[in-house]
């Protein structure tokens, strides 16, 4: 009796807590993180403040995502016009007044902190278009389709402009996915890829040496061994030399006689891949097929047209991510910034992710709350 | 109406499944694609990854060995090795060249020779890993380099052996120099299979000695297996083999008699060689002007080597190996002696001289006007009277001059233990049939026999030629090989590889020959042309003065030194070998453009033979000695 009365107001507090948590996705979402801080003890061996940087990054994230799994997701909706015109205020004003990093123009200095207005875009695109496909549904026409692409174009170009290829290219996909789901006819679509085909020549000649130099470099990474093809070759050596079963944690010689460059952020797959083999790969790929597979449950199972676009775009965002990434570190992708999604060093990209997590548990928890 | 709507939503939600169903798909299909890869690296390509993985961890790290010294026979040292801070770059890890050197710039200094060197450096030495922007850096510089070394990715510092030569620009012929590898001597070292053991090392020798023995001097080199960063730096060692150094040279040299002998060449242009007649060592070995060699270590900087090679005087020939000079009167003591052994000619007979010899249509004049009168042979070395030569020469025949006398080593490669040496010219009708091309250039004509019978014509020879014929008469016809290095020294043993003196030939000549040529060539320091230059000797010796035409005089002309250009003035030649009795020392001295030998050659020799046998130095240029015009 007294037990109970006890514990009976904690255990109440602790369901309200964990209430609108996702067991799966939530847990599926923790054994990568904690693959991800395994390897990260690995990659940054020399640099250990890293990994505490990184589980700071991970509670940070986790707050995020435990507070937009609150929301429901009418308010997530609200959210979507005024994110979309900060972000895209924000792309402008970095164009006319942003601080340049290493070559490229990216970042905002708003005072205290820099901040990187693209990566906002990442979640504002897909929140924007699922908003305006939920608000015409009733009456979808070729019309909305163009405005939808005309939506996702002008932040994708400004970005790109920057020039950061990784995130144009992630805020493009969470885009198309929107429009793709959102019932794009197979015949456009069709339509659209010969139009792309079309327009790489056009790609080509307006994008940056560096860039054109990665693709070729990816084509033949020998032809310039020490320079461009350098992250390839030594990632695909990492890769290849960790075989079936790996070298073994901690035993990745590329990874800790520093051959791969970038190897606690975008690179840290090749360290993952070096240490823990094929068999390793596996797992990871299986993990997040999981972690995939129950966001498009989720969406195929969400009530609203907005939630399941938005549930839609964002799993298969996520799985761009990896595919992207991983392609890259193992030599099909040229290289551009995307990193590994829950693996990889670096703050803002962990929050920008659980936060897509934390919509989803949104949409899933509230499914039955919006009955229409 | 609500059904509708609901069957509207129905085949809306339809719709949408359908395609996350194939988004699903699409997900699972790059997935496999990856799992494809990921087989294809790990299982398939694994050997070829492991082995990859595994050659960029563990790095073969030559070690250099120290190069050997160059000593003289005493020990003084020529060519030594110190040890230095260099600022080296890896110009294939480096992106941008010109931004990193001017990045460095702010923290050593780096003169634009630095730049400019390097720039040539790039160019001369592709396949070099790391090459020098900076050399010989300070302790500071070192520090504050190593302070700020993170942000310079593919420099590094590194403590590297340098080539000096201390005594500069003394003996720098002999010796040479040591420079870059370059492609030519990448191929060369290819050739000779030694690639190997040229991992790591960035220098060999170019000329002199250093280039002769550079498989003594370098060394073997030694390997270190050391795990490696991408960025090339050691992380650890995993075994060493220890490089053996070079072997040291030690020479027949003496460096004191070459620094007097240089020095009695004040600013004059020649050459100067002396020998050992009883073993063939090289005593001096002097080519004038010289040249620094340190300048060349490091690789020489553009001003520096424009000036050493568009110099008239030519700094950069070895005068004494490759430079060639018609004999003049030093040809005439052999020229005697052949007529003695073929019997053309008995040492008393005589001949009349009257200041010239016709032959056809052409007057073959003596220098004296109105000649030396009767001449026997004695007379006719001591008094170096033109008219018996062109007589004896007339007599004797090309073949048989050039029979004979290529005995001595005229004409011929010696085999010193230096490269670079010129044949020169022995005349011959055969020579002249294989030098030339058309028929009628290619006939032998007596006329020119008689020029070569006093040392001109097609007489071309070197010095070291020269001083190893009066050597060999010296040593009553026995020639020895001429050699620089007397033993090759292994510093770890202690093990001594003696150059054996090489006998080459062993000339048959009647001793009553011999020692009359002797007592002749004695008499021309006493007595004759040689008497003013070798005044007051305390000592015996022998000579013969010479004075080579450097541009053939037309019929009737008399050579007068002012009316010709610097240039075109005769070399002045000396041969000598002293003491009489038993010589210890013999040699060749041409001073170019210097007129008669008597005055400008002999008093060189003068001062080399009173510092090697009395061991008197004087310290300051030969001086001129007064001379009378018509001697020689």
């Amino acid at each position: 009796m007294m037990r109970g009365n006890f514990q009976q107001p904690f255990k109440n507090l602790w369901l309200r807590f964990t209430d609108k948590i996702d067991v799966p996705l939530f847990a599926l979402a923790f054994a990568l993180l904690l693959l991800g801080i395994i390897t990260l003890a690995s990659a940054a061996h020399e640099t250990p403040a890293r990994v505490s940087g990184q589980a700071i990054n991970i509670l940070v994230a986790l707050s995020v995502m435990w507070a937009v799994a609150q929301f429901q997701p009418q308010t997530l909706m609200r959210f979507a016009l005024p994110a979309y015109a900060l972000g895209l205020a924000l792309l402008v004003a970095v164009a006319l007044f942003g601080e340049v990093v290493n070559g490229a123009r990216r970042w905002l200095n708003v005072g205290v902190t820099r901040i990187q207005p693209s990566e906002i875009m990442k979640i504002a695109m897909p929140l924007m278009l699922a908003w305006y496909f939920h608000k015409h549904e009733a009456t979808l026409r070729l019309r909305d389709y163009l405005v939808a692409s005309l939506l996702l174009a002008v932040p994708v170009m400004l970005i790109a402009r920057q020039p950061d290829l990784g995130t144009a290219l992630l805020v493009t996909a969470a885009g198309f996915y929107v429009i793709f789901l959102a019932g794009l006819s197979w015949r456009i679509l069709l339509g659209l890829a010969l139009a792309a085909c079309a327009s790489l020549p056009f790609l080509w000649s307006v994008m940056h040496d560096y860039q054109r130099r990665r693709i070729l470099t990816l084509l033949d990474p020998t032809s310039d061994p020490l320079g461009a093809g350098y992250h390839i070759i030594q990632s695909v050596i990492a890769v290849g030399s960790g075989g079936l079963a790996g070298k073994g944690w901690l035993k990745g010689t590329q990874a800790h006689l520093e051959f791969i460059p970038e190897r606690s952020t975008d690179f840290i797959f090749a360290v993952f891949s070096e240490e823990f083999g094929l068999i390793g790969n596996c797992l990871l790929l299986l993990l997040y097929l999981l972690l995939i597979g129950r966001g498009l449950t989720i969406a195929a199972n969400a009530p609203t047209f907005f939630a399941r676009l938005l549930a839609g775009a964002v799993t298969l965002t996520f799985f761009t991510y990896v595919f992207v990434n991983m392609g890259m570190v193992s030599g099909i992708l040229p290289v551009v910034g995307v990193p590994l999604p829950l693996i990889s060093f670096g703050g803002t990209a962990m929050v920008t992710l659980f936060l897509g997590i934390g919509i989803l548990m949104s949409i899933h928890r509230h499914r039955k709350l919006v009955q229409t | 109406m609500r059904l509708a709507e609901f069957k509207d939503h129905q085949r809306e939600l339809y719709h949408f499944q359908l395609r996350i169903g194939i988004a699903g798909a699409f997900v699972l299909a790059a997935f496999s694609l990856l799992v494809l890869r990921f087989v294809y690296l790990q299982v398939v390509q694994y050997d070829y990854y492991h082995t990859k993985a595994e050659d960029n961890r563990i790095s073969i790290v030559p070690i250099m060995p120290n190069r050997g010294l160059i000593l003289d026979r005493s020990g003084s040292v020529l060519a030594r090795n110190y040890s230095a801070y260099t600022l080296e770059i890896s110009p294939g890890k480096v992106a941008d060249l010109d931004k990193t050197i001017n990045g460095l710039e702010a923290i050593v200094e780096i003169r634009a020779s630095d730049r400019t060197r390097f720039k040539r450096l790039m160019i001369e030495a592709k396949g070099a890993d790391s090459l020098p922007i900076r050399t010989r850096l300070t302790d500071e510089e070192v520090a504050k380099f190593a302070v700020n070394r993170y942000r310079f990715p593919g420099v590094d510092i590194q403590a590297r052996l340098f080539r000096q030569y201390p005594l500069n620009e003394l003996a720098s012929h002999l010796v040479g120099y040591i420079g870059r590898i370059n492609d030519r001597d990448v191929e060369h070292i290819d050739d000779e299979g030694l690639t190997a053991n040229y991992k790591g090392t960035d220098h060999i020798g170019k000329t002199g000695l250093e280039q002769s023995y550079e498989s003594d001097l370098h060394g073997i080199t030694g390997y270190e297996q050391v795990e490696v960063d991408s960025g090339g730096r050691g992380v650890r060692t995993l075994s060493r083999t220890s490089p053996t150094s070079g072997n040291n040279l030690v020479l027949t040299l003496d460096i004191k008699l070459q620094e007097v002998a240089e020095q009695a060449f004040g600013e004059n242009r020649g050459a100067l060689v002396a020998i050992e007649p009883a073993t063939g060592g090289i005593l001096a070995f002097v080519s004038k002007p010289g040249f620094d060699p340190n300048l060349f270590v490091d690789g020489i900087d553009p001003a520096s080597w424009d000036l050493l090679n568009t110099s008239p005087d030519r700094p950069m020939v070895n005068r004494a190996l490759a430079g060639t000079y018609p004999p003049g009167s030093t040809f005439k003591p052999y020229m005697a002696l052949a007529a003695l052994e073929l019997g053309k000619r008995t040492a008393q007979q005589t001949i009349y001289d009257p200041g010239y010899f016709q032959f056809g249509n052409h007057r073959f004049r003596d220098d004296k006007p109105g000649g030396h009168g009767t001449v026997d042979m004695y007379k006719s070395l001591v008094a170096s009277c033109d008219t018996y030569y062109y007589m004896l020469g007339n007599d004797l025949g090309i073949d048989n001059i050039a029979r004979f006398i290529g005995q001595f080593g005229f004409g011929a490669k010696t085999g010193i233990d230096v490269d670079g040496e010129a044949t020169g010219v022995l005349p011959s009708q055969e020579w002249k049939r294989k030098r030339f091309r058309k028929p009628e250039q290619q006939k032998w004509y007596s006329g020119e026999t008689i020029s070569v019978g006093i040392g001109q014509g097609y007489n071309a020879y070197t010095p070291l030629q020269m001083a190893q014929a009066m050597a060999a008469i010296a040593n009553n016809g026995v020639i020895y090989r001429p050699h620089l290095v007397n033993y090759v020294e292994n510093i770890k043993s202690g093990e001594r590889t003696l150059i054996e003196p090489k006998l080459e030939r062993a000339i048959a000549l009647k001793p009553e020959n011999i020692e009359f040529i002797k007592r002749a060539l004695a008499g021309v320091n006493v007595e004759g042309t040689g008497a003013r230059a070798f005044a007051k000797a305390e000592y015996t010796s022998a000579g013969k003065t010479g004075t080579a035409q450097v541009v053939a005089l037309k019929q009737n002309e008399k050579y007068n030194e002012k009316n010709v250009t610097e240039r075109h003035r005769d070399h002045a030649l000396f041969i000598a070998f002293a003491p009489l009795e038993s010589p210890k020392i013999a040699l060749a001295v041409v001073v170019e453009n210097a007129g008669f030998g008597a005055r400008a050659a002999a008093p060189i020799a003068r001062q080399v033979l009173d510092y090697y046998l009395l061991g008197k130095r004087i310290d300051t240029p030969a001086a001129e000695v007064p001379g009378d015009d018509g001697d020689d």
